[in-house]
């Protein structure tokens, strides 16, 4: 009895409640910023071996001379023109899926709910392989017609899941099913197009960063540039959705507008990650549970983007170097590793009873 | 002593309840399949007048050009078209009685995709010709489909919720996907065979494959008919099958069996084809109420019904051109899904 009461009354060493429970949250905010400071080191890291990397190599210590136009002449060019933009594109597509991923899971509430399960990167392959197939790849509308696909797709899954709301239940169940009848148009469209279309249509919708250039990577960064300090300022009402739509009402959320505009950003984001490397399977499924786990915290925008940026760097290095001079593109790589880490999440989310 | 059935709840109105105006709807519709077939027989690219399709049925002379085409292109298709609409349209009302989900179907849980990745792997890597030596392929391929879809949806408190299963049958659809991609991405070959393949369609398959499937359709739809009781059973829940004395695991287990041979030979008769497991059942709901022992068979001539229809749509809609007949399926039970979605309350099983 003594003992239980002199735990409860604070003494002149002990810390107050109110210190307690500032220092807990410190803490847990605290850990999330390192995750993501160690994070953001590999992810440079990595970005400066897969430069070094290649048919024609690049010493790790002349990477940043090379980069900063110092040093030998073939370096610089092959360090500028060829690996810096498919790195920059690497890590552009990983983070707009990160995010987008993250936006998506905690919007459905549901962690498996991710923009490839349900239905969006369909509606930019469909436009995307309609312009294969018909006009050609012409890079400009290649581009613009995965982004109007994944937005249109986007806004027709959210006004098909809206009524009084958008429940998670209707948003994955219809996510998916338009996905499915996406999926379909696309492969008829395949099946109607020239064998030489068709193989190209196949690696776009493999997800693919053999092609990626300066021309993809300053749009899509410059989409980014817009939207990620968008989304993380939203960041904050993200959380209070995450507690269903009832308390999110009580804590003073606009539900619906702030679900809505989160959405928007996240289709804006899938739709430029999409335009700039195709479908690159299982990213943003992947990157936020990952990001997750290492954070320990609910949500958390920045580590999810991060570690979605290393998924695609080091799979597109994998993709490079394994079986080099051959090129495996970065979506191969990524399909066959995400899989079994799908599979078991699946499993583990359900059993733990957060599956839906 | 006195045995137990399980006996479904009372049907809502609307439903037709006496088991004689259930038997005599029931052969409505068998005249109206009998119709339609008779009407995929006559009507395509190349219109065949009545009479001359009927005569290549009774007595056929190879000599009229007509007549061979009716014997040749479109009495196979129509039969494949018959017996893979009823092969989906009972695997659906199966998967949609053994989860207790009203918006289960082969298509949307990952069991086609296994069984059109497997075939893909066997005819284009271990190079497997003959449907008789695929259809076992297609077997596993749709068996690993059921089975890790329904084990991980399982998992939890809460049992196989909707979300749940469409959730995880659209990752291990994804995952297939993924094989299939390295598959095509091999060489233009590969690519150039799996591109068609990946369509499903009941034309151009031939006379070869309606004689090599129809014995594992006959089978599987067979074997199907006599789950009815064990369906009503499972749909009380698994606490009150018990009581009735069914053995709840091997039940699953049968009827899984069921749902793999049928989804399976269908998947390899035609190819991928998706939402007629799904829509028909709902159809049949309305007609029969939940009695599973008069909505599988309902099902299994409702189904072909709806495959051969989407398929003569799919040849008169823009001719010379035809629309293969999965993505009619597709366009049209797409919206049909969603709109129960839509519906406040998921039908009750």
């Amino acid at each position: 009895m003594a003992t239980a009461d002199a735990a409860a009354r604070p003494g002149p060493g002990a810390r107050s409640p109110l210190e307690t429970v500032t220092r807990a949250r410190a803490a847990a905010r605290a850990r999330p910023r390192r995750v993501a400071l160690v994070l953001t080191a590999v992810t440079l890291a990595v970005v400066c071996v897969s430069v070094s990397l290649g048919d024609y190599p690049i010493a790790l210590t002349d990477v940043v001379p090379a980069l900063l136009g110092a040093g030998d002449r073939a370096e610089v060019i092959v360090a500028q023109e060829l690996r810096l933009p498919r790195a920059l594109n690497g890590l552009l597509v990983g983070a707009a899926f990160g995010i987008s991923g993250a936006i998506f899971q905690a919007v459905a509430r549901n962690p498996l709910a991710a923009p490839d399960i349900l239905g969006v990167t369909y509606g930019s392959a469909v436009v995307a392989v309609f312009v294969i197939t018909t006009v050609g790849a012409s890079f400009a509308l290649l581009y613009g017609g995965a982004l109007a696909g994944a937005l249109a797709m986007g806004a027709l899954v959210y006004v098909l899941a809206y009524r009084r709301g958008v429940s998670p239940y209707r948003f994955v169940l219809i996510g998916i099913s338009l996905g499915l009848m996406a999926s379909s148009i696309t492969f008829y469209l395949v099946s109607r197009a020239s064998l030489t279309s068709a193989a190209q249509a196949t690696v776009w919708l493999t997800g693919s960063l053999n092609s990626a250039g300066w021309e993809t990577a300053v749009p899509t960064g410059a989409i980014m540039l817009v939207l990620v300090p968008a989304t993380l300022v939203l960041a904050g009402r993200l959380r209070a959705l995450q507690l269903g739509d009832d308390l999110g009402h009580g804590l003073g959320v606009e539900v619906e507008r702030s679900r809505l505009a989160l959405l928007m950003a996240a289709m804006a984001l899938i739709g430029a990650g999409t335009a700039a490397a195709g479908p690159v399977a299982f990213v943003a499924f992947m990157a936020a549970p990952i990001a997750r786990r290492l954070t320990r915290a609910p949500l958390t925008l920045v580590p999810a983007a991060l570690t979605g940026a290393l998924l695609v760097l080091v799979a597109d290095l994998a993709g490079r170097r394994m079986f080099a001079p051959a090129e495996i593109p970065v979506g191969v790589i990524t399909g066959l590793a995400g899989a079994p880490y799908l599979l078991w999440l699946l499993a583990r989310t359900n059993r733990v009873g957060a599956g839906g | 002593m006195a045995t137990f059935t399980a006996r479904p709840p009372a049907p809502p109105p609307g439903v037709v309840r006496a088991p004689a105006r259930r038997g005599a709807v029931l052969a409505l519709a068998l005249v109206a399949l009998a119709f339609v077939a008779l009407a995929s027989l006559a009507i395509g690219s190349r219109s065949i007048p009545l009479s001359t399709t009927v005569h290549a049925l009774t007595s056929y002379d190879p000599s009229n050009q007509g007549e061979l085409i009716v014997h040749d292109v479109r009495v196979p298709r129509t039969l494949i078209g018959l017996m893979v609409g009823a092969a989906l349209g009972v695997a659906g009302a199966l998967m949609q009685g053994v989860t207790r989900n009203p918006l289960a179907d082969p298509g949307l849980l990952g069991v086609t995709a296994g069984a059109a990745t497997a075939i893909a792997v066997a005819v284009l890597v271990a190079g497997v010709a003959p449907l008789n030596g695929y259809v076992w392929f297609a077997f596993a391929g749709a068996a690993v489909g059921v089975v890790v879809v329904y084990v991980v949806a399982s998992l939890g408190r809460d049992g196989p919720t909707p979300v749940k299963l469409a959730i995880a049958g659209a990752a291990v659809t994804a995952l297939f996907t993924s094989i299939t991609t390295l598959l095509v991405l091999r060489d233009l070959d590969t690519l150039n065979a799996l591109r068609f393949w990946l369509i499903g369609s009941i034309a151009e398959r031939g006379g070869e494959t309606a004689r090599q499937i129809w014995p594992f359709i006959v089978v599987g739809v067979a074997l199907a008919l006599t789950c009815g009781r064990l369906l009503n059973a499972l749909a009380l829940g698994d606490d009150v099958a018990r009581s009735l004395g069914q053995r709840v695991a091997r039940a699953r287990a049968l009827i899984g069996a069921c749902v793999v041979l049928l989804a399976g030979s269908a998947t390899a008769a035609a190819g991928p084809i998706i939402f007629v497991g799904l829509v028909v059942p709902h159809v049949v709901r309305a007609i029969t109420g939940p009695d599973y022992r008069w909505i599988l068979p309902f099902c299994a001539v409702l189904a072909p019904i709806m495959l051969l229809v989407a398929d003569i749509a799919g040849r008169v809609v823009a001719p010379p051109q035809e629309i293969e007949v999965g993505i009619v399926t597709v366009l049209a039970g797409g919206p049909l899904f969603i709109a129960l979605v839509r519906r406040r309350k998921p039908a009750e099983l």
